[in-house]
């Protein structure tokens, strides 16, 4: 017996008794002896009592990012985290139900997803969001194939900025060696951004697509509209990526700009870290495309007696329907994290969203104002390239050893840039969220300036 | 749930009509210098504030969301007998532990000093999946099922090259999840159907007709779609390894046969597990899921990276390996995920797992039993976890297997999977899982019971419904042909 199975000892031999069958042994019958096995050789049950104590001590064994100022980001941002986020998302309703096929007993979910569609279409310029995708770099890797479809899969080639998450990159290498599409890559001009005029050259009348990153890796603001016109003047699609949504608050989406796809991820809308996932993909594009877009959409429509109502749309695009020919061949996508970023937008709301992310540019211009005036080896990277909430660091020594000795000074400083490779110097990529404190960036500054 | 006859639910953008400032989260005080952001920022860039994106107060939107929740219906409401879906109990201990602060306030780039704890979890994971399935390897990375599908035929892929023996096709049953075949092509395959024998399991003539040198792998469902398990999948691993092919095993069914039986038996070379399947790890209304895949000798050089090694008690991150087919995802899968169904495996022990297995098994076959005289049953070897009726004897009445489902609604049941698997016209496919009590399965069986009398009897009543739910039948042909996926200004006159 456990918890977790319904029936006990006596409810399964009177199952048994009713089905005319001896021991349950007599169902498995169909399963040939040479693939079975007695006994599983796992580490015995444990109560709940011991559950707790086994998962705490592995729990604690982890440095927790909010024990100290913390200023990690590349891709991964420490935000506020309302207590009206977890409340929703502990509603057996919503953590507990399935996908919405049955719109009838489903009208929760599908007009959270609605909403969440809307919001991501507002923020990004776009007016076609999808219900979510596994990533922000799964997104991408969906952005880069929707491209190549929407050309008709006649250009095998896809220009890619080197300031795009390097994790980003990575990950797209792994389906473009599959899927046969080769890839180019841009790098920065010296002041860590784009060169439109490179861009042109490097997607010219072959490419399907050109991938920007903006704010880009090292945390610098792309100029959109001139990067659009050199991606589109050969015919290529234009696709931004965002890792750090939060930006959205401030700065205009690409979809403003011409993009063809603004994607990411959106981790920043309430999720926790969580070591990495389960984190939240987005994909917009035009309404021209929609019908080559990746993953789930919901659509608004009525019941039987005109009253609104919203179901899942557009399945025709998808696996279960057109299997070998689907856009993709996602099933399951993180619908509990859309939800949170919902919920998380708005209990922010517009000007809301607005002001926190004028608070994450604010805090981190004051660090980097503190970072200019130091003397000594501390220095930015690129001190006149405008940020976002996140700059590149050098100091003495390479990022792994400063991130180390900060370590020991009790600050969090960030994530060392040595680790991805990249033309970029060595140092340390910090990011500022409205959650650091002017204290937190006093620590951070005197932490410099006792191991200068 | 509730039921009809509710005040409609506006949208958030419906919301605080007259657009006032509320406020519905206090930020934190500006301690620092306030900046202007079109004076460090590209003023081009900036956007100007949006009139259609509202502020409201934190009892409206704890409101809106308590609302729109209860339109939904749940496992915590009652049976939910989606077949291949596996909708069991989540349980509440697994929630607890994933939002521990260590796990769910930790960094993914944090040096590895800081994460011990993190990097052991995933690693006694990966040993628990290798216990259960008999398989050496295994990655956490895949986000779902599907993903774990295409890690797998990648690395498949990367096996073949690296052998330097391309191959063109990936065999799929009839029966398959859509899924498969749109993995095979997503990866560079063409997907070839192998009809199934009539029993509803591989013809092994056709395969043998099928396998040649062009085959990189066939993608088996273990036990398959109709809840069949796959009897002769030692001799399918012989024809297909015989013949340099791959045997990849959609593990979505895991839960029939854990604990009993070793997909590493079988001869499979990878295999996904749906660890919001057999696993418990909630649904979420549509993921986050996970799909870790276990893989064979064969595949093991080819696992993605990262991947977590072990020396001693140290644990550390292998980020390069030219042999690896690269990462699938960002960072090392949906963390938070890995550490529910880590929960759910630590509780149940081995002896609780076959527990489970049984239970799961006994159910479907309670309903079969229940069922068999009022639906039609197309294949009748033994059932698994799942049994498949069709509608054929309701739609001598007219009604089809969407309206016996319309008409569950009703009874306060959630539908199973419906038309689903393909080779069986008008399909009910019925997966009780184990956790409920046996009183709720039975309870379940009166009300297919009284469906089906109610198609004989009232027709009507069932071709009309759903009569009790918060919204009535949802046009969705209208949703595609007026297509409407997102709230406009204009929808208010604004």
């Amino acid at each position: 017996m456990h918890p977790w199975v319904g029936a006990g000892n006596d409810d399964q031999r009177h199952i048994l008794t009713l089905l005319g069958l001896k021991t349950v042994d007599d169902l498995f019958a169909s399963i040939p002896a040479e693939v079975c096995t007695e006994r599983l050789d796992l580490p015995p049950a444990q109560d709940e009592d011991g559950i707790r104590k086994t998962f705490a001590a592995m729990a604690n064994a982890n440095a927790v990012m909010d024990s100290l100022p913390c200023f990690l980001g590349a891709g991964v941002y420490r935000h506020l985290q309302p207590a009206v986020v977890d409340a929703v998302l502990s509603r057996a309703e919503f953590f507990t139900s399935y996908t919405p096929y049955q719109p009838e007993i489903s009208q929760g979910t599908l007009q959270v997803i609605f909403e969440f569609q809307t919001l991501i279409g507002r923020l990004t310029g776009l007016p076609v969001a999808n219900a979510s995708l596994y990533d922000g770099a799964t997104a991408l890797v969906e952005a880069v194939l929707f491209s190549h479809r929407v050309l008709r899969g006649k250009r095998n080639l896809v220009v890619v900025a080197e300031t795009l998450h390097p994790m980003y990159r990575k990950v797209l290498d792994t389906y473009t060696t599959a899927a046969g599409i080769e890839v180019v890559v841009v790098p920065p001009t010296d002041d860590g951004r784009l060169d439109p005029e490179q861009v042109r050259a490097a997607a010219s009348d072959r490419a399907c697509c050109v991938v920007l990153q903006s704010p880009n890796f090292l945390g610098i603001v792309e100029d959109l509209p001139s990067l659009a016109d050199a991606t589109h003047e050969g015919g290529a699609l234009a696709v931004q990526v965002v890792t750090e949504a939060v930006s959205l608050g401030l700065l205009a989406g690409g979809g403003d700009f011409e993009f063809d796809v603004v994607c990411g991820e959106a981790q920043s809308f309430g999720i926790a870290p969580g070591f990495g996932g389960p984190h939240l993909g987005f994909f917009a594009c035009a309404d021209r495309h929609v019908r080559q877009m990746p993953g789930r959409l919901a659509g608004e429509t009525m019941d039987e007696e005109g009253n609104r109502a919203f179901c899942l749309t557009l399945s025709t695009r998808e696996q279960h329907i057109r299997r070998a020919k689907a856009t993709s061949n996602i099933c399951t996508n993180q619908g509990l994290m859309a939800l949170a970023a919902t919920v998380w937008l708005e209990a922010v709301g517009g000007a809301g969203l607005r002001e926190l992310a004028a608070s994450c540019l604010a805090r981190s211009e004051e660090l980097k104002r503190r970072i200019a005036e130091l003397d000594g080896p501390w220095r930015l990277a690129y001190p006149s390239s405008p940020t976002f909430n996140e700059f590149l660091l050098l100091g003495p020594g390479t990022g792994p050893e400063l991130v180390d000795r900060l370590a020991g000074e009790k600050v969090l400083a960030g994530v060392p840039t040595a680790t991805w490779g990249g033309s970029w110097p060595d140092g340390i990529l910090v990011a500022v969220t409205e959650r650091n404190s002017a204290s937190d960036i006093g620590a951070f500054v005197a932490a410099l300036e006792k191991l200068s | 749930m509730r039921h009809r006859a509710i005040r409609p639910e506006p949208l958030f953008f419906e919301l605080n009509p007259r657009r006032v400032r509320r406020q519905g989260y206090m930020l934190p005080t500006l301690d620092v210098p306030p900046v202007e952001p079109a004076r460090v920022l590209p003023a081009n860039l900036v956007r100007d504030p949006d009139p259609h994106f509202p502020d409201i107060g934190e009892m409206e939107v704890v409101q809106h969301f308590h609302r729109l929740s209860q339109l939904n219906y749940a496992v915590d409401e009652g049976l939910y007998p989606l077949g291949s879906c596996t909708m069991k109990y989540n349980p509440r201990i697994n929630e607890q532990t994933a939002r521990l602060p260590g796990f769910a306030s930790i960094h993914p780039l944090q040096p590895v000093a800081q994460i011990q704890g993190a990097l052991r979890l995933i690693w006694e994971l990966e040993e628990a999946l290798k216990t259960i399935t008999g398989m050496p390897g295994v990655t956490l990375q895949p986000a779902a099922g599907a993903h774990g599908e295409l890690t797998g035929i990648l690395m498949i892929r990367k096996a073949l090259s690296t052998r330097g023996d391309p191959r063109e096709v990936v065999l799929v049953p009839d029966s398959a999840h859509g899924t498969n075949p749109a993995t095979a092509s997503f990866a560079g395959y063409r997907a070839v159907e192998i009809a199934s024998a009539d029993d509803g399991t591989i013809d092994l003539g056709a395969l043998e007709k099928m396998m040649d040198d062009t085959v990189a792998a066939i993608m088996l469902t273990v036990p398959n779609t109709l809840g069949v398990f796959e009897h002769r999948i030692v001799e399918i691993s012989k024809i297909v390894h015989d013949r340099g092919g791959f045997i990849y095993l959609d593990g979505a069914n895991l839960n029939a046969f854990a604990g009993r039986a070793l997909p590493g038996l079988m001869g499979a070379d990878a295999m996904h597990i749906n660890l919001h399947k057999t696993f418990s790890t909630p649904h979420g209304g549509g993921g986050p899921g996970a799909g870790p895949v276990t893989v064979s000798e064969a595949l093991l050089p080819h696992l993605p990276v990262p991947r977590v090694v072990r020396t001693g008690d140290d644990y550390e991150l292998l980020w390069e390996d030219p042999e690896s087919i690269g990462p699938m995802r960002g960072f090392y899968g949906n963390f938070l995920i890995l550490v529910r169904a880590l929960t759910y495996i630590r509780s149940l022990g081995a002896e609780g797992l076959r527990t489970m297995s049984d239970v799961a098994v006994l159910y479907a076959n309670l309903v079969r039993h229940r069922l068999s005289g009022a639906y039609h049953l197309k294949y009748d070897a033994p059932s698994m976890h799942e049994v498949v009726f069709d509608d054929s004897r309701q739609a001598r009445h007219e009604v089809h297997n969407t309206d016996i489902a319309k008409r569950l609604l009703d009874y306060g049941f959630h539908p199973p999977t419906m038309s689903f698997p393909l080779i069986v016209h008008g399909a009910l496919m019925i997966e009780p899982a184990e956790s409920v009590a046996p009183e709720e399965v039975e309870a379940f069986c009166d009300a297919m019971l009284a469906i089906a009398k109610e198609a004989e009897e009232n027709p009507e009543l069932v071709k009309t419904a759903p009569h009790d739910t918060p919204v009535g039948r949802v046009d969705e042909v209208r949703a595609a042909r007026d297509l409407k996926v997102r709230w406009m200004p204009e929808d208010d006159g604004a």
